[in-house]
């Protein structure tokens, strides 16, 4: 039941926003301080977590290599799963982290009578992360509208783009619901595949549902409970937070206190949490080494030019006689040795 | 402690509670504790090997002692805890694939099923998302800030005998294979892991002897057999007679000549036991077929290299003789023999060791003049990439017919597949040395290939049912192009793979033979002035 602690967790967090911001004179402390402090935890944790990764070394060239390397002329090298250039590396993390394609290889075993092991090809996994992240980076990117004035053209044109099925006013946005979407098939996944189930910690759910909270929150403030909910009064307040003069001068409604709160616990969790995958894909050296190793020396910083082999002489000088009498060539022949002796 | 009967197992694979056919365990596996017997463990290293490899210079291998992981007591030594957590603050320092691999994990369970060891037991902590949470479960506790603050909450664990004692079970059930690595998202690769925690075990002197001692073997002697030189070179001269015996062509062979063109390296135990013998015939075939000046070592005359298995410091040292040797002999550049974890060592970690190999060339084939730029830096080549550009440029006699009596399919070893892209070379061999040979299915072939299941030191007969069980998903796939082909071969360039192989077949697939790509040109080689005798099984007919 670790899923459990994530709804409580979840529902805690709302309750503190939701009652804690008609507190009179909290509306600075939900609207100002918690999201300055939780972008200061995002920004700042993130880039002490990439620095700490950076900090270690990477000692040995270790890609995994998922195809036919570069060698003989005649043999047709698999550029993209086993890139020799930087050039084909870039095509190999790109599309890795915008098509998620390691995970478009996934396949299901199954072991029936016989014993008979198969495996059939299982794109679910790939299908719904490629869902929920798409669907994630599209609202991220259509938030920035209450960050920006005048708002370009291309924002509105991806605005446009997420609402053309116009439905309902204000118009419903896909991303909305693809969010949604997937994050119940993710979060399903996990309980109905044995193998996830099995492995998944509080730390897999509570993402999972904080950002399911976010989603929800956010569609019940454009679409149901609109009461001092202004827009305008909101991307004020927006700018007023990105251009370091934020003023709150009128009432909010607590629904925008509570998604703005879910917001900030997600930025100030990430960098503390395995949503650092985001970093890390792009750092990992069994995907973004180029497979090269003998052709270009790589080289280990702390590589200890002092660890020898056992030596040769020390190995002749222990078995020289066999040697001799296998005729084997030495280097010192036995007379040698016995006039030292 | 004995193999199960082959109906028991099978029925066992499928049918027994396991997370891999659809039963649930019911406790969280942080409550499922380690329990050894016997047949599910390799015996611990001898006290004597221990000591001797911490004897040597530059080699820490502490708290050598007579112990069994049957025992509650393991006389860890004072302190432990902190010996481990130190550990693996410097690791964590030194390797940033072990930071991201401890961070990124999302637990998606795409690596779940892709584990032979999980395949083959069903054990959930052969999952390799779960061998690798037994070590982050304790990072996360001693080096994140969330698991400091909310402990096992955050999933974290506190170092006890218990984690302990599950590291040095499931570390030995892992054969650095990778193949979960090439499903991971993030590339996370157990391998990786499983290094991290079998060096993490050594510093309080847990470790196998299946392991140390062909180590410390292959430290004194230069092999893991423990060959001395003048019992390496018999062993050759023998295999140079059998040659003989079989097609009438003298073998010119030499060890440790100074000033030969190439040194020649192989596992030693392509020298030492059947089949790898035949491997080795072929190779002496080969050589003499087209008059290379080559030399064998008997001081460098092992080519695999159990220190990967050990720690950094040991695969270092064992390594160092390839190129203290090829500098001695004054030769221009090596050809090393079939073999796979040799193979990640010497295309992954050998240059960066011990290079750079200044003092040879950038190999270039004197019998086809083909430079090989692949290998400019490292200065080594694969046999199976030297052979094959023999044969593109027509510098082999070949007859197929000559091994009209193998059908044959072809096993990617793990390193080979995946730490090092050798995929087509052997195929390209095989298509000019027989005529005709199958793959198996495309899930367990090339970057999926599934391992013999007994890689990384673990070919040892007490643990035989483990290994019967993970090499199941390879056997079964072998089984398949039996059933449909039959295949009667199944051919490999891989030293442990020929021996571990043998074991898997005669279990699963009695009948079935296990060769190296090698064998299968020294078969087909057509030689000047030879005095062939009728061969109906080509090395292998006994005459």
């Amino acid at each position: 039941m670790k899923y459990a602690f994530s709804f409580l967790a979840v529902i805690a967090l709302i309750l503190i926003a939701g009652l804690g911001s008609q507190v009179p004179g909290m509306q600075y402390f939900f609207g100002v301080a918690i999201p300055y402090l939780a972008m200061m935890l995002f920004v700042g944790g993130f880039v002490y977590r990439v620095t700490q990764w950076a900090k270690s070394p990477v000692p040995f060239s270790i890609p995994t290599t998922c195809g036919q390397g570069a060698s003989l002329d005649f043999i047709k090298q698999d550029k993209l799963d086993c890139p020799t250039k930087t050039s084909e590396v870039v095509a190999r993390m790109f599309l890795e982290i915008f098509l998620f394609r390691s995970l478009f290889r996934n396949t299901k075993s199954e072991i029936h009578d016989g014993p008979k092991i198969t495996y059939e090809s299982s794109k679910w996994l790939w299908l719904f992360g490629l869902l929920f992240h798409y669907s994630f980076l599209l609202i991220v990117i259509r938030h920035m509208r209450l960050f920006v004035d005048p708002i370009p053209f291309w924002l509105s044109a991806i605005e446009s783009v997420d609402s053309m099925l116009q439905i309902g006013a204000p118009t419903l946005y896909l991303s909305s619901v693809t969010l949604l979407g997937g994050l119940l098939l993710l979060f399903g996944r996990r309980l109905v595949n044995r193998h996830v189930r099995y492995i998944s910690l509080n730390n897999d759910y509570f993402p999972l549902v904080l950002i399911f909270a976010i989603g929800v929150t956010g569609i019940l403030m454009r679409y149901f409970l609109r009461t001092n909910i202004d827009i305008i009064n909101i991307k004020n307040l927006a700018m007023g937070l990105v251009t370091f003069s934020p003023v709150i001068n009128v009432k909010i409604g607590a629904i925008f206190y509570i998604h703005l709160f879910l917001v900030s616990t997600l930025l100030a969790y990430f960098p503390f949490s395995k949503l650092m995958h985001m970093g890390g894909v792009f750092m990992s050296p069994t995907r973004n080494m180029a497979n090269n190793s003998r052709a270009k020396r790589h080289i280990n910083p702390w590589n200890d030019p002092a660890i020898k082999p056992h030596s040769y002489a020390g190995y002749e000088d222990e078995f020289r006689e066999f040697m001799v009498d296998a005729g084997i060539p030495v280097e010192k022949e036995l007379s040698a040795t016995k006039d030292e002796a | 402690m004995a193999v199960p009967k082959l109906e028991q197992l099978s029925k066992s694979v499928v049918q027994g509670p396991s997370l891999a056919t659809g039963a649930v365990p019911t406790k969280d596996w942080m409550d499922v504790p380690a329990i050894f017997k016997p047949g599910n463990y390799a015996y611990p290293a001898k006290q004597e090997k221990v000591e001797y490899l911490n004897s040597q210079k530059d080699l820490h291998f502490p708290n050598a002692r007579e112990w069994s992981p049957e025992d509650d007591d393991w006389k860890l030594p004072e302190g432990w805890q902190d010996i481990i957590l130190k550990g693996l603050k410097e690791r964590l320092d030194k390797f940033r694939s072990l930071k991201i691999f401890m961070d990124c994990c999302v637990r998606c369970g795409a690596c779940a099923d892709k584990c032979h060891f999980f395949l083959g037991t069903g054990d959930p902590k052969n999952m390799p998302v779960l061998r690798a949470e037994l070590l982050r479960s304790v990072y996360r506790n001693e080096f994140t800030i969330g698991g400091k603050i909310l402990g096992k909450m955050a999933g974290g664990r506190e170092m006890t005998v218990g984690v302990l004692k599950e590291w040095f079970m499931y570390s030995y059930q892992c054969t650095e294979c990778r193949r979960c690595s090439v499903f991971c998202p993030y590339g996370i690769d157990t391998a990786e892991v499983t290094m991290m925690l079998r060096e993490l075990l050594h510093l309080v002197g847990v470790g196998i002897n299946w392991i140390l001692e062909p180590a410390s073997n292959s430290n004194r002697t230069g092999n893991h057999m423990g060959l001395q030189p003048h019992t390496f070179k018999d062993n050759v001269d023998f295999l140079a007679d059998d040659v003989e015996n079989l097609t009438g062509i003298k073998i010119n062979h030499s060890f440790n000549r100074k000033g030969a063109e190439v040194l020649f390296i192989t596992p030693s135990a392509d020298v030492f036991a059947e089949p790898g013998l035949y491997t080795a015939m072929g190779y002496l075939l080969l050589f003499e077929h087209i008059g290379l000046d080559y030399t064998w070592s008997t001081y460098a005359s092992e080519g695999g290299n159990f220190g990967l298995f050990t720690n950094n410091e040991l695969m270092k040292k064992l390594n160092g003789k390839m190129y203290a040797e090829a500098k001695r002999l004054g030769v221009k550049y090596i050809i090393g023999g079939e073999c796979g974890h040799m193979w990640r060592v010497v295309h992954q970690y050998m240059d960066t060791m011990n290079g750079p190999a200044d003092f040879l060339e950038v190999p270039k084939s004197s019998i086809t003049g083909t430079t090989f730029n692949n290998a400019a830096s490292t200065k080594m080549v694969h046999i199976s990439e030297f052979t094959a550009d023999l044969i593109k440029n027509g510098k082999l006699k070949l007859d197929k017919s000559r091994n009209a009596h193998v059908k044959a399919t072809f096993h990617d070893s793990c390193n080979p597949a995946r730490a090092m892209g050798l995929i087509d070379e052997p195929r390209y061999i095989l298509d000019h040395v027989l005529d005709n040979w199958v793959e198996m299915p495309e899930n367990t072939i090339r970057e999926q290939t599934f391992c013999c299941g007994s890689g990384t030191g673990l070919n040892t007969d007490e643990i035989m049912e483990l290994r019967m069980r993970s090499g199941l998903p390879r056997a079964n796939a072998v089984k398949h192009v039996i059933d449909k082909h039959d295949v009667n071969t199944l051919s490999c360039v891989c030293a442990i793979d020929r021996a571990t192989l043998t074991s898997l077949m005669n279990y699963w697939n009695p009948g079935c033979n296990v060769c190296g790509v090698s064998e299968l040109v020294g078969n087909a080689l057509v030689m000047d002035g030879e005095n062939r005798q009728e061969l109906d099984e080509g090395l292998r007919t006994l005459v």
